[in-house]
């Protein structure tokens, strides 16, 4: 990148250090750490939603929603959630090109699953095969946002469940009595209040959210897990320009550096935002505050 | 080739024993069961290795945080930051390519790059600062009755921590540390998608779950099978824990004693 890296004998200087961290290779190193906040900056309103759904159907008074929701919120027990990652971004894949398929290729007759295979008519592949590289990158990111969404999204669905449940009966009661129907009450009595007690479970699952980031390299994503195993492995001087042995333990002391500051940081803003929350709230964490100031 | 035929070639293939090929063609539902269920003999041996070595290092570091000494707080307050505050994922592979490297200068470290030790290790050490945090907080929460009758009967140092303190922090944490259990028999799945090879082929259930949903293509068959087996075990060691949960219990009218509640606490 710079100018003196072309110098044979900046080698074994300091200046070599500056060569070595600013090759392309490591720009796409950096701009990785980039890819995990877009994730995370993406899934987690999404995620928000879908559990904001979830539990919206969980508390439903149709039958059909009501199990929808609690199915859903269920498959969260049990289950290690590695195997939903797994699971969903295949599905998902197969899902999304079955739909196209039926669409694009109506008077196509052989079974879609011949054996081992899965085969669907080339105007049904995700993305067209003609399609550019990017195209490919954006969609398997997408999918693994998808992933994300829906994994996290039954993890939030139980903590607002939860959270909607907490909030006064009487509250709820008064709004009846006050002639509110149910979705004016559910819209203004109960969502407005309802955040105070589901933001511990919530930052709780942030947490989790951000240590659940390295997984998008099982998911198939070009991200910071990818780029310390590609980059720290054994380099050999024909192959680049900057030989080294197996470097692979530092690049993920940095990555494990990475992720303690950003819990660390999220935990104290965290902290803060709960303690904005619970001003003047009859929960315990108010009351406290209010004991404080006195 | 019937299922029993099958059952005999696979069933312990997770360890060595049986077939040396994985089927590669004409998958049964039989082969699938079979072979994911060989693999969770990996899940259950490094859940309970970890649990049973992390609940001593884990009651050690609960002290170590509440102690007021110095030297002994804040390298246990470390440990569990260290280890709650970064992923679980990103920790085997940084001790994988640690073990790599010192294998390379010290003989010693040979069998630390198997996963049936040094993954073992790292969910000992991941485990014991989850549970570190648990006990530490029944620690916390032991009233202050407790620890004052303990003193006007007599009990002073390590007695009394045996007899009195000890016991009520179990009791105290064992609701949660039942959750961690099932979470820690989660996470062995990650062993074998994070740097540490599987040696032969011989995997953990998800290992072969993956294995089949690469090979068949379809993952609709596998995954459920590897999602019973997980609910199996849950069910197992709810149960198992509920037991010493009751006996923990047992001095306290039926009406005060805590239920064990699952509740899911997701990836680490």
């Amino acid at each position: 990148m710079f100018e003196y890296c072309t110098n044979p004998d900046t080698l074994g200087s300091l200046a070599w250090a500056s060569c070595y961290l600013t090759t392309g290779k490591h720009l796409s190193f950096y701009s990785s750490f980039g890819t995990v906040l877009v994730l995370l900056a993406i899934t987690a309103p999404v995620a928000l939603a879908f559990g904001f759904g979830g539990a919206a159907m969980a508390r439903s008074k149709v039958r059909v929603a009501r199990w929808f929701g609690k199915a859903y919120i269920a498959i969260v027990r049990g289950v290690p959630d590695i195997a939903f990652f797994m699971f969903f971004v295949i599905a998902l894949d197969q899902g999304f090109e079955y739909l196209l398929h039926q669409v694009n290729c109506p008077d196509w007759d052989q079974p879609i699953r011949q054996g081992n295979d899965f085969i669907v008519c080339s105007a049904a592949k995700l993305p067209l095969s003609t399609s550019p590289q990017w195209i490919h990158e954006i969609y398997g990111f997408f999918l693994a946002v998808l992933t994300f969404a829906i994994v996290f999204g039954a993890f939030a669905a139980n903590v607002i469940f939860g959270a909607m449940n907490a909030v006064p009966r009487a509250q709820i009661e008064t709004a009846g009595a006050y002639g509110m129907t149910t979705g004016q009450t559910f819209w203004r009595i109960i969502v407005p209040q309802m955040w105070v007690y589901a933001l511990p479970g919530l930052s709780n699952l942030w947490m989790v959210l951000i240590k659940a980031t390295p997984l998008l390299f099982l998911l198939g994503v070009e991200d910071i897990v990818y780029w310390a195993r590609e980059l720290g492995g054994t380099k050999h001087a024909r192959f680049t320009d900057y030989p080294h042995g197996d470097w692979r333990m530092w690049y993920f002391l940095v990555l494990l550096v990475f992720y303690l500051a950003f819990t660390k940081v999220s935990e104290v803003v965290l902290n803060r935002l709960m303690r904005r929350l619970s001003h003047g709230q009859a929960t315990a964490g108010g009351e406290a505050l209010r004991r404080a100031a006195v | 080739m019937s299922c029993l035929q099958t059952i005999s070639d696979y069933g312990l293939r997770s360890i060595g024993i049986g077939e040396r090929l994985l089927p590669t063609t004409d998958f049964t539902l039989c082969h699938q069961v079979t072979l994911i269920g060989s693999g969770m003999i990996w899940n259950i041996y490094f859940g309970l290795i970890a649990l049973a070595a992390g609940f001593f290092l884990a009651t050690a570091v609960a002290l170590g945080k509440a102690s007021e000494n110095l030297w002994l707080r804040k390298p246990s307050e470390w440990f569990i930051f260290l280890f709650r505050g970064s992923p679980l994922f990103i920790q085997f592979f940084f001790a994988y390519f640690l073990f790599l490297n010192l294998r390379s200068t010290i003989e010693f470290f040979e069998p630390f790059t198997a996963a049936w030790l040094g993954a073992t290790i790292v969910l000992f050490l991941n485990t014991s600062a989850y549970a570190g945090e648990i006990f530490y907080g029944a620690l916390q929460s032991i009233p202050k009755g407790d620890s004052e009758a303990a003193d006007a009967f007599g009990f002073s140092g390590f007695t009394k921590f045996r007899k009195i303190v000890w016991p009520t922090m179990m009791r105290l944490a064992w609701p949660a540390y039942t959750n961690e259990a099932i979470f820690l028999f989660h996470a062995t799945t990650l062993v074998f998608f994070s740097g540490f090879p599987a040696w032969r082929q011989q995997g953990d259930a998800l290992y072969y779950a993956s294995y089949f949903a690469d090979k068949t293509f379809n993952p609709f068959v596998p995954y459920p099978i590897l999602a019973g087996y997980f609910i199996l075990l849950t069910l197992i060691v709810i149960g198992l824990f509920s037991l010493v949960n009751r006996r923990l219990n047992r001095h306290l009218p039926s009406e005060f004693r805590p239920k064990i509640r699952y509740r899911p606490k997701l990836i680490r």
